[in-house]
């Protein structure tokens, strides 16, 4: 048995699992302390379904936390950045292109010292511990309690990285945490930078954190190991977690994804999520969500994170409606929270789209007397909408002529009908409002490579063994079973004006979790 | 006729020189952000009209050459593009009284700005290429008598190279090829040093301004919610750029790139929204031709442009991706780069195509 839990800002959902059977499943609000919400979450299945904690084979945590706590700059760390690269990359300094405000957030600090790799692995300057020693006697003096190491082509080789990692390690002692680019993000220095300067941020808050969920654990007697959940729907460990927060960003949208292709039996399919406020759309492509192939900005910060591709549009349960002339409209504006307040059939004075559904007879929520004298044709022709709306959404997702399959999820998905235009049938399978909850139970552990290669003539097949053969081990080191380790993803870019056929090529291989018998 | 350049233009200006790269040309992002810092430190940059310019006067262009994937991982460290002019200018014995873009296209748009902010010089508001090609022979000031070299190549460690191939602009192309590699893949030049009266003579006026008002026009028809594409013909309308044609819209249904001789070559496929006809684009770093259900319908060196169905922004041989939906539009080049000596040089048999030269208007005769 396994238990997954997604801890939204809005709630908390858990279900506990045999295999991919949904034995209890619960729903509960958030607490601000993250933990109080999960013991709660864990009695609240306990009374549905009665477990021995040592029943329990892993735990598996999705949280929006540590993105929660960028976008609000709260609890962020004192923070430098410290960039190998001299005497290229001066003009534009790390953090150069970030929010002012985020800047104060993390008190960032940037340096710049010698180092830095060419594309093809020579160096650009010899490493020169004197003047790290100097940039680290002024960040200790400064107060900073968090380094981010980034290095020019570092992707290609991490031996500058690793080299001033020990040297800082050395001046600035064991309570300065220290993360490095190369292992957070891809090719793209200031992208990768960003990733790793907002990663060394939460380092505290994610030790924190992750403190807090073990112990919490503990007091519950459960002694199997805990895994949080990442953006592209592997997990990590609660030592990998500590030392990689940012790599949760995307989770949520990525569990519902992995939750909705198990429910629904579809490795292929469009994923409709649709909450209070939207509906987020994404593609499941071999059971992974499909990612986006544009750089990702989140809290006005360039990053390079592999995140879904989903685009969000402003309709959910607590979406407004209103008359116009042209027709009805529903959303963008939503009442949210406050949905068991003002919808009609909760008594309060607002129509919302969760008051379509009621009065259209897809849904059995609050009191249906208080939609009984809706006009027919406005519910009809605002449900119209939503439906055509939804469904151009989807239209556009599709990458292919093939049917796509619907799968609809989330609390709000009452609101769509058996069958979209264009699209056809809706799946809409059982427990599907605590699909993130099972997305995080069942996720898969993974390993990637993004390294631009110099491919020699006739060794193409050797390179590529090479990345892929390595994206496994990454796996397998991650914890995966190495009997079921395959590659998911694979893609070759030839890099122009290089010579030696440079090619970037990236991998990624996921294999089933390796639990302890 | 002069006019400054500030913080608040550099989106729509990178957007609009993403659009002139037609499809290659480097992503103008990293420049973007040069410039940004640059004008932070030093404030805006002064744009001359080419009209302006005494006859007598100087220009030295600045560019960057070589990989823009290098480039958004080796930043420059700043120093490389003036010193690439004040190389040049030691060399020749002569200072800059401006500098000029190279290529209005992709990364090369922001350069020279760049230099602009940080020496103090005006930049003068042409090009030579109207767009942007991957080699440095490819340009009208090369194909109407103005030698590429001497040039100036500079790099992060204070280093600079002078090559002097005389005449020979593909010799010249040749060779800082090669030292560009030695460089690690990316470098900045000073190159096609030139009088005011050849800045009148040989270059394409004005690509500076049209990059800004093509990005402002994509701009502006997203925030009014009127079709982008129809309010870039317009704008369009009233340039040397007259053309606008929609070659098609639909979806991508294959890419297929490799790397030939260090050019990213290839084809992309597309289908239209009816699911019947198709779009082949062949590209050498940049979009070369496009052929719709077997007819030509726009060819180098005319412009052909893939933008993002809902938002016209610009998309990349690069950014391509298999389902992305697009519209590709061919827009027509002025008469400058469509004379028998400047299809010599950039025309469609310089690329390997059989195919003729015909204008985008005469391709498709009526604006659909």
């Amino acid at each position: 048995m396994r238990i997954g839990i997604d801890v939204g800002g809005t709630n908390t959902d858990a279900v506990l699992l045999d295999g991919s059977t949904v034995l209890a499943a619960t729903k509960a609000s958030t607490s601000r302390d993250v933990t109080t919400g999960i013991v709660q979450a864990l009695d609240a299945l306990r009374a549905q379904r009665a477990f021995q904690p040592g029943e329990l084979t892993a735990v598996m945590i999705g949280t929006t936390h540590f993105i929660n706590a960028l976008v609000q700059a709260r609890d962020l760390a004192p923070t430098a950045a410290l960039r190998l690269g001299l005497p290229a990359t001066a003009s534009l300094p790390p953090m150069v292109d970030w929010p002012r405000r985020l800047v104060g957030a993390v008190s960032g600090r940037a340096y710049l010292a010698h180092g830095g790799h060419e594309f093809d692995g020579r160096h650009i300057a010899e490493l020169n511990e004197a003047e790290l020693r100097a940039h680290a006697a002024d960040m200790a003096a400064h107060g900073v309690r968090s380094v981010a190491i980034s290095s020019v082509f570092s992707p290609v080789s991490n031996e500058f990285e690793l080299r001033a990692a020990e040297v800082l390690a050395a001046e600035l002692g064991p309570d300065v945490a220290l993360s490095l680019s190369h292992e957070i993000g891809r090719i793209g220095l200031l992208e990768r930078e960003n990733a790793t300067i907002v990663n060394a941020a939460l380092r505290e808050l994610a030790a924190h954190i992750v403190d807090g969920l073990i112990r919490s654990l503990a007091d519950y007697g459960i002694t199997a190991p805990l895994y949080l959940s990442q953006n592209d729907g592997t997990l990590m460990d609660v030592e990998y977690a500590r030392r990689y927060p940012v790599a949760t960003f995307a989770s949520g949208p990525t569990n519902s994804m992995r939750g909705a292709a198990l429910l629904s039996g579809l490795g292929t399919c469009a994923v409709v999520d649709v909450g209070g406020t939207t509906s987020d759309v994404g593609v499941l492509s071999g059971g992974f969500p499909r990612e986006a192939t544009t750089e990702v900005s989140i809290a006005g910060i360039r990053t390079n994170f592999r995140m879904p591709d989903v685009v969000s549009i402003g309709i959910g349960g607590g979406s407004l409606v209103r008359e116009t002339a042209d027709g009805p409209t529903v959303g963008p504006d939503s009442v949210g929270y406050r949905l068991t307040e003002e919808a009609l059939v909760f008594g309060g004075s607002t129509l919302t789209a969760t008051d379509l559904a009621v009065a259209a007879g897809r849904a059995d929520i609050g009191d249906p007397g208080a939609v009984a004298r809706l006009d027919p044709t406005l519910v009809k022709a605002a449900l119209d909408r939503i439906a055509v709306d939804v469904a151009d959404i989807v239209e556009r997702m599709r990458t292919s002529a093939d049917p796509l399959p619907v799968v609809a999820v989330g609390g709000g998905s009452v609101l769509l009908p058996d069958d979209l235009p264009g699209a056809g049938g809706v799946h809409r399978p059982d427990h599907f409002a605590v699909a993130n909850a099972i997305g995080a139970a069942i996720a898969q552990v993974g390993g990637e490579v993004d390294r631009v290669y110099a491919i020699g003539s006739g060794r193409r097949e050797a390179v590529v063994d090479e990345a892929r053969q390595e994206a496994v081990d990454r796996a397998i080191a991650a914890g995966a079973d190495p009997a079921g380790v395959r590659i998911v993803d694979f893609d070759e870019v030839p890099v122009p004006y290089l010579p030696g056929n440079a090619t970037r090529i990236r991998c990624k291989a996921v294999g089933d979790l390796q639990l302890p018998a | 006729m002069s006019w400054k350049l500030g913080l608040d233009q550099l989106t729509d200006l990178a957007r609009g020189a993403a659009l002139l790269g037609t499809g290659g040309g480097g992503d103008p992002l990293i420049g973007r952000l040069l410039v940004e810092q640059a004008i932070r430190e030093h404030g805006p940059v002064t744009v001359l009209d080419p009209e302006e310019l005494d006859d007598d006067a100087f220009v030295i262009p600045t560019a960057m050459m070589g990989a823009p994937t290098v480039m958004v991982e080796k930043i420059p460290s700043g120093a490389e593009p003036v010193a690439a002019l004040r190389a040049l200018e030691a060399h020749l014995g002569r200072t800059a009284d401006a500098t000029m873009p190279i290529e209005c296209g992709g990364i090369n748009s922001m350069i020279p700005l760049f230099v602009a902010a940080r020496t103090g010089l005006p930049v003068v508001d042409a090009d030579g290429m109207g767009r942007a090609f991957p080699e440095l022979q490819m340009e009208t000031f090369s194909v109407y008598g103005v030698p590429g070299t001497p040039m100036a190549i500079a790099g992060e460690n204070g280093e600079s190279v002078i090559i002097d191939t005389g005449g020979d602009n593909k010799r010249m192309e040749w060779i800082s090829r090669g030292v560009t590699v030695r460089l690690g893949g990316s470098s900045l030049i000073a190159e096609y040093a030139m009088t005011g009266a050849d800045v009148k003579r040989t270059a394409i006026p004005r690509t500076l301004s049209l990059a800004l008002a093509v990005g402002r026009a994509i701009r502006q028809g997203r925030e009014n919610h009127t079709d982008p594409v129809t309010v870039l013909r317009e704008t369009l309308a009233g340039t040397i750029y007259t053309h606008l044609r929609v070659l098609f819209s639909g979806k991508v249904t294959d890419v297929e790139r490799r790397t030939v001789e260090g050019f990213t070559r290839g084809r992309a496929r597309f289908t239209g929204h009816d699911g019947h006809s198709t779009l082949e684009l062949r590209f050498q770093n940049e979009h070369l031709v496009a052929v719709v259900d077997g007819d030509v319908v726009c060819i180098v060196p005319d412009l052909i442009c893939v933008l993002e169905g809902d938002t016209a922004e610009p998309i990349t041989t690069e950014g391509l991706r298999y389902g992305q939906r697009v519209t590709v539009v061919g827009i027509s080049t002025p008469d400058l780069m469509r004379t028998p000596e400047a299809l010599d040089v950039f025309g469609p048999s310089c690329f390997g195509l059989d195919h003729p030269f015909v204008p985008v208007e005469r391709l498709v005769p009526e604006a659909p």
